[in-house]
C-alpha cells in the first residue's frame, strides 16, 4: 500500500527524458502486480482525486506495451479506478498534455 | 420540464426574445428560424436566410430587439424588425476564419464575436458613417475562440478559447461609453488588456497537471461580475473570484466534458455537456469550493418487471452480462450532447426557469423550484428568498 503512495508521488510528467519515463512506468507495473485482487478496491479507495486520475494514466501507459500478465492485473484496477473516478477521468487522460 | 423537438438535426444555437415568447434558432444550415409560441406549440414565423455558412451563433438583444447572427462565412448580421420583416444589415469582420460564437453587450450597444481565426471582434455602431466598425483583440489569444460571455459593467469580456485557457478582457471602446469605474478584475482598463487569464488547469500541487487542461467550451459571469465559471474538454469546472489572483476552484468531474454552464444563483451553476443532462455545481466561497450538487433530469421510475429467461441469455450474448438494468436507451430528456443553456426568467442572480438546446434538435425548458422539490437532496443557495411560482405559469407568458 505504502508502495502505491511512493511510486504515485512524484510522477515523470515535466521530464522529458524517456529513460525515466520508461524506468518509473516500469516499477508501477511491478508495484500493480504485486497486490492481491481483494486489496485493489481498498488501495484505490485511499487515493485522493489527483492519485486517482495519476494511476489511470499509468494504467493506460501500461496497456500500451502488454507482457504476459499485465493486462489482466491492469483491467481489475482500471474497473476499481473506474468507479472511484468515473468517466472524467478518462477524459483526463484523453486530454492531458504531458504524459507520465 | 417540458421536452420539445423541434427537428431531427442538431440546433446549433438559439436565442430568445425579450419576453421568451419567441425563439430563434439554427437548425445547423445556413438559416435562422423564428418560432412563435402559440399555447403548448411553435409556429414557425420568420425564416432569416442570409448567410452562406453554418449559423454558429445568434444572440437577441432584449431592450432593442435586434439579432445579431455570425457564421462560418466570417460574417455577422444585425437584423432589424421593420414592420413584419427582418431586415439584415451586414457587419465586416475582417476576419478570415469562421465566426464562433456571438453575444450583444449588456447595455446593447456593442457586441462581440468569437472566431478561429484566433481573435475577438468588438464591432460598435459609428453614428456618421451609418455602420457598423469592428474593433479586435488579438494578444495573447493562441487559438479559436469557443465562448464569450460579458461582465455587467459593459466593459469586460471573459473569453474561453482551445488554447486551454479563460481570459477576462476589456472591451472599453472610448467612442460610445465612459471609463467604467474600477471592478474586482481590476481598474485600468484600457482596450484590449488582459485582466486575467487561468493558469494551466488551475489546480496546484499535489499530482495534478502541468500545462494540461482542455479547450474551454464555457464561460459565466455571475449576476455581480465578480465570479467568472468556465467548464473545460477536460471534464473540469472552474470558478475564479476577482480580485485574489490565485483563488481559481476547479472540480475534476466524473462525467464526460460540460459544453456549456450558466450562474443561476451567486453561488451555484448548472452545467451540462456531452452527458445529455444538466449537473448542478455549489460554490462555496468562503471555503473556495466547488462541489457536485446533482444530476437534475431525474428519470421517471420505470416499473420494475421480472426478466425472462429468454432476455436473460439475449443479454448474456449482447452484453456478457444478464443482469437487469434495461439500459438501452439514455434515460435523460435530451438524447444527445447538450450544446446551450440559456436562462429564461430571473436573470442570473435568482434563475427560476433555464433552457438547453442540444443535438438531437429538443429543446427542454427546465423549472427549478420543481426540480428543487423533487431532488429533495439539492442545496441551491438563495441570496434571498423568491416568492414561488407554479412552472405552467412561468412558461405562459401572454
Amino acid at each position: 500500500m505504502e508502495a502505491l503512495q511512493a511510486v504515485l508521488k512524484n510522477p515523470p510528467i515535466n521530464t522529458k527524458n524517456q529513460n525515466v519515463k520508461d524506468r518509473a512506468e516500469a516499477l508501477m507495473l511491478k508495484v500493480l502486480s504485486a497486490f492481491k485482487s481483494s486489496d485493489i478496491e481498498k488501495a484505490v479507495q485511499s487515493l485522493d482525486k489527483n492519485g486517482v486520475d495519476l494511476l489511470m494514466k499509468y494504467i493506460y501507459k501500461g496497456f500500451e506495451k502488454p507482457s504476459e500478465n499485465s493486462s489482466a492485473t491492469l483491467l481489475q484496477w482500471h474497473e476499481k479506478a473506474l468507479s472511484a473516478g468515473g468517466v472524467g477521468s478518462i477524459v483526463r487522460v484523453l486530454t492531458a498534455r504531458k504524459t507520465v | 420540464m417540458a421536452y420539445h423537438s423541434f427537428l431531427l438535426e442538431p440546433i446549433s444555437c438559439h436565442s430568445w426574445n425579450k419576453d421568451r415568447t419567441q425563439i430563434a434558432l439554427c437548425p445547423n444550415n445556413h438559416d435562422v428560424h423564428i418560432y412563435k409560441k402559440d399555447g403548448t406549440k411553435w409556429i414557425k414565423i420568420h425564416e432569416l436566410k442570409e448567410h452562406n455558412g453554418q449559423v454558429t451563433g445568434i444572440d437577441w438583444a432584449p431592450e432593442s430587439n435586434r439579432i445579431v447572427t455570425c457564421g462560418t462565412d466570417r460574417n455577422a448580421y444585425v437584423w432589424s424588425l421593420k414592420g413584419e420583416v427582418w431586415k439584415p444589415t451586414l457587419v465586416i469582420l475582417r476576419i478570415n476564419r469562421a465566426a464562433r460564437c456571438v453575444s450583444w453587450s449588456p447595455k446593447e450597444n456593442k457586441f462581440a464575436v468569437g472566431s478561429g481565426s484566433r481573435l475577438i471582434s468588438i464591432c460598435y455602431f459609428e453614428q456618421e458613417n451609418d455602420w457598423w466598425v469592428c474593433k479586435h483583440i488579438k494578444k495573447p489569444i493562441r487559438s479559436t475562440v469557443l465562448s464569450l460571455d460579458w461582465h455587467p459593467n459593459n466593459v469586460l469580456l471573459a473569453a474561453g478559447s482551445c488554447d486551454f485557457k479563460c481570459r477576462v478582457f476589456s472591451a472599453y471602446i472610448k467612442e460610445v461609453e465612459e471609463k467604467p469605474g474600477p471592478t474586482v478584475w481590476g481598474s485600468k482598463m484600457p482596450f484590449g488588456e488582459v485582466l486575467f487569464e487561468s493558469g494551466p488547469s488551475g489546480v496546484s500541487g499535489g499530482a495534478g497537471d502541468g500545462a494540461g487542461g482542455g479547450w474551454v467550451h464555457g464561460v459565466c459571469f455571475s449576476h455581480s461580475g465578480n465570479r467568472l465559471a468556465w467548464t473545460s474538454h477536460d471534464s473540469t469546472v472552474a470558478i475564479a473570484e476577482g480580485g485574489k489572483t490565485s483563488t481559481i476552484s476547479s472540480l475534476s468531474s466524473e462525467t464526460l466534458p460540460l459544453l456549456c454552464v450558466s450562474f443561476i444563483t451567486e453561488n451555484s451553476l448548472v452545467a451540462a455537456g456531452h452527458d445529455c443532462y444538466p449537473v448542478l455545481f455549489v460554490y462555496d466561497g468562503t471555503k473556495g469550493s466547488v462541489t457536485f450538487g446533482g444530476k437534475l433530469d431525474v428519470p421517471k421510475q420505470t416499473s420494475q418487471r421480472g426478466i425472462s429467461a429468454r432476455e436473460r441469455f439475449q443479454n448474456l450474448d449482447r452484453r456478457a452480462t444478464s443482469s437487469e438494468t434495461t439500459e438501452q436507451g439514455l434515460e435523460s430528456l435530451h438524447k444527445n450532447s447538450i450544446s446551450q443553456i440559456s436562462v429564461l426568467e430571473g436573470g442570473k442572480s435568482k434563475c427560476s426557469t433555464f433552457c438547453t438546446t442540444g443535438m438531437d434538435g429538443g429543446m427542454v425548458t427546465w423549472d427549478v423550484k420543481s426540480l428543487e422539490s423533487a431532488l429533495k437532496d439539492l442545496k441551491i443557495l438563495f441570496l434571498c428568498s423568491q416568492s414561488l411560482k407554479s412552472a405552467l405559469k412561468d412558461l405562459e407568458i401572454v
